[in-house]
């Protein structure tokens, strides 16, 4: 009998708990352990990380053995053109200011949309910007730079 | 006459114009960011947390409270017009509301569901004034062993609200209170999976993770299949239900008030178990099951009655024991923390003014629902219509203001991204986030009073079954996870979850 992956769901989710499960466990080991009655800080996080390995390890084994539907693959351009800019967000929120930042935010992730139009993004853009600053700066007055420091 | 007493405190505190207004506003806000497709509760109440921050607590908690509400109905409307639940406990509203809707009676189930969200939130309300304070006493007699197991209880239940795989499910258990062990550890201090950043030393915030696995997941997964989501209806009239109707929702609704206020109190219950359960629960009793599915106003009375009751009933295990039993929940523990209150049995005796005002402000909150979200229904279809590539860059504005604003470090955004990414690829593999979030949410609390358990019992395991209290739990986890494995139920519980999809 050939051993195949019958249910690459489950295969892959039972490799992220077992990988997940050895970083914290191993990780934890840095941490005094202590006794049942004086739990150190290791004692909790390392049986959790025992348990969730031995999860992770039957959830990828029972991916050998009963069917599954195929994993759909990943939407790598919407993935790295939301998550893009809300990085870009915290870089430049400080030196750049909240409007610039926001601006920034809404241009770039409009792209990841199939029916970006700049005629559509660049107004919202603008009017996301505008109505933010107003509630959040002028209405709720968070402490938060509108202008940052490289244009000053 | 200790109740009525305890009300007029809570009247004189909630019934202010600032608070009314407050609540209010609330209401309106939830409601707005509900409606929008691919917004839930969580990701709503984590979205709007900022702009409470510089109000008084009570005011907050009142605000808070009312977006809650007002993201649940909005869930409804939207399960309803466009067959698109923002929400997991609107997906049973959305099996027979849409089908209504398609029939053009959108206005007879939105005033359905808004009637029947009434009656559940009154009724909800007097069991928290008459239950909140007697559990509050009982809650003295627990000690750390009963927590631990209580806390066991909410974990094990939370499983049974999970799609797919219960193996998946607890594993996003055990890494979710995994995740709750980053940051300072509370006893020894050590800094633990920090990698030495100082941002990591608190904890991972609640917000950041609630926003990244529900918020912005959910917008990567939208994008991979952008559609068209045109509402059924273009404009909603005849909002009042025929007599016939009304004669027909009279059962569901008092059946779903009750089921979902029970099942709310229990931990990991709350409003989307409440809402499936009372959808079967007609289904069975009907004497024409064949009208369930094809637009059966039963079928949106009582599961919008119920999950309403559970929504509101759930805030019991919070503020009389402290212990969160949803996502939702744990968002206003997080908020009330930051406003300086510990959530507990003490709340209601050092703060009855708090306690009680909020619970006032929750019927005045579902008074406003209905008064509010009748007449302005149109206003609500036409957000519906708003496209999804105009609305997205919106709500990625307001999460990323709103999750920075928290602390104030930029840190916290870059977290939601990785969460955003975590939960996006969790999802793809069927991998439920709640049971995670409950983990996340539940982890610092098991571990404090596990350890306050090991000490008190000098290391004897043997205190969780001699305990009355913690062997109750105990005996209910495992009757829950009996529940959950018996194969019977598995096959139900498929079928519930295919019903939606």
């Amino acid at each position: 009998m050939r051993l195949a992956i019958r249910h690459p769901k489950d295969f892959w989710a039972g490799l992220i708990f077992t990988a997940s499960g050895l970083a914290f466990g191993i990780l934890a080991q840095d941490y005094e352990f202590g006794t049942t009655t004086r739990m150190g800080p290791a004692y909790f996080p390392t049986v959790l990380a025992i348990l969730l390995v031995i999860i992770g390890l039957a959830t990828t084994i029972r991916a050998f053995v009963i069917d599954g539907p195929p994993l759909q693959g990943f939407a790598l351009k919407a993935g790295l053109l939301v998550l893009g800019p809300i990085v870009l967000f915290g870089l430049v929120l400080r030196g750049a200011g909240l409007a610039a930042a926001l601006l920034a935010l809404v241009m770039i992730s409009a792209y990841a949309s199939g029916r970006f139009r700049w005629i559509v993004a660049i107004p919202l853009a603008i009017g996301l910007t505008a109505f933010a600053l107003l509630v959040f700066v002028m209405g709720l007055g968070l402490p938060i730079p509108v202008i940052g420091r490289w244009f000053n | 006459m200790e109740l009525l007493a305890n009300l007029a405190i809570g009247i004189d505190a909630a019934i202010t114009l600032n608070n009314v207004m407050y609540c209010f506003a609330g209401v309106l806000l939830g409601t707005l960011v509900g409606v929008l497709p691919g917004l839930g509760p969580a990701a709503t109440i984590a979205m709007l947390l900022p702009i409470t921050f510089t109000l008084p607590p009570l005011s907050a908690l009142i605000m808070l409270a009312g977006i809650y509400y007002g993201a649940q109905y909005g869930g409804s409307t939207t399960a309803i017009l466009i067959n698109l639940p923002g929400e997991t406990s609107s997906v049973v509203t959305a099996i027979d509301g849409y089908q209504m809707a398609r029939q053009g009676r959108a206005g007879a189930a939105l005033a359905t569901a808004a009637i029947g969200s009434f009656v559940a939130g009154t009724f909800a309300t007097c069991v928290i004034a008459i239950l909140g304070p007697m559990l509050a006493r009982v809650a003295l007699e627990f000690g750390p062993a009963d927590y631990c197991s209580l806390i066991l209880l909410g974990l094990i239940a939370s499983v049974a609200l999970a799609h797919g795989s219960l193996l998946k499910a607890f594993g996003m258990i055990l890494l979710g209170l995994l995740l709750g062990m980053v940051g300072a550890d509370i006893n020894s201090g050590a800094m633990r999976f920090t990698f030495g950043i100082p941002e990591l030393s608190e904890e991972i915030g609640l917000v950041a993770v609630a926003m990244g696995m529900f918020g912005i997941s959910e917008i990567l997964h939208n994008l991979e299949h952008e559609l068209t989501r045109e509402p059924m209806v273009k404009s909603v009239t005849g909002l009042l239900p025929t007599r016939e109707d009304l004669r027909r929702i009279v059962g569901p609704i008092i059946r779903g008030t009750l089921l979902g206020s029970a099942l709310g109190i229990l931990p990991g219950g709350g409003a989307i178990l409440s809402s499936f359960t009372a959808y079967s629960l007609e289904k069975k009793l009907s004497r024409d099951q064949s009208r369930f599915g094809k637009g059966a106003i039963e079928g949106v009375a009582a599961p919008e009655s119920a999950n309403n009751a559970g929504a509101q009933t759930s805030f019991i295990p919070m503020l009389t024991l402290g212990i969160p039993p949803n996502p939702v929940m744990a968002l206003m523990f997080g908020a009330m923390i930051i406003h300086g209150i510990v959530p507990g049995p003490s709340v209601m005796t050092e703060r009855p003014e708090l306690f009680w005002g909020i619970i006032v402000s929750m019927w005045v909150g579902n008074l406003m629902l209905v008064i509010l979200n009748l007449p302005m229904i149109g206003l609500w279809v036409r957000l519906l219509r708003v496209p999804y590539h105009l609305l997205y860059p919106a709500i990625l504005v307001f999460c990323c203001i709103g999750v920075y604003s928290v602390r104030n470090v930029e840190f916290d955004v870059y977290l939601m991204a990785i969460f955003g990414l975590l939960g996006y690829v969790l999802v793809k593999l069927d991998c439920e986030p709640a049971p995670l979030l409950m983990g996340f949410i539940l982890g610092d609390l098991f571990e404090e009073y596990l350890r306050r358990a090991m000490i008190l019992s000098h290391g004897d395991p043997m205190v969780f079954v001699e305990r009355p209290i913690s062997a109750t739990m105990l005996v209910l986890s495992l009757l829950a996870l009996i529940i959950v494995l018996s194969p019977a139920v598995r096959r139900k519980r498929e079928e519930v979850f295919q019903e939606e999809a």
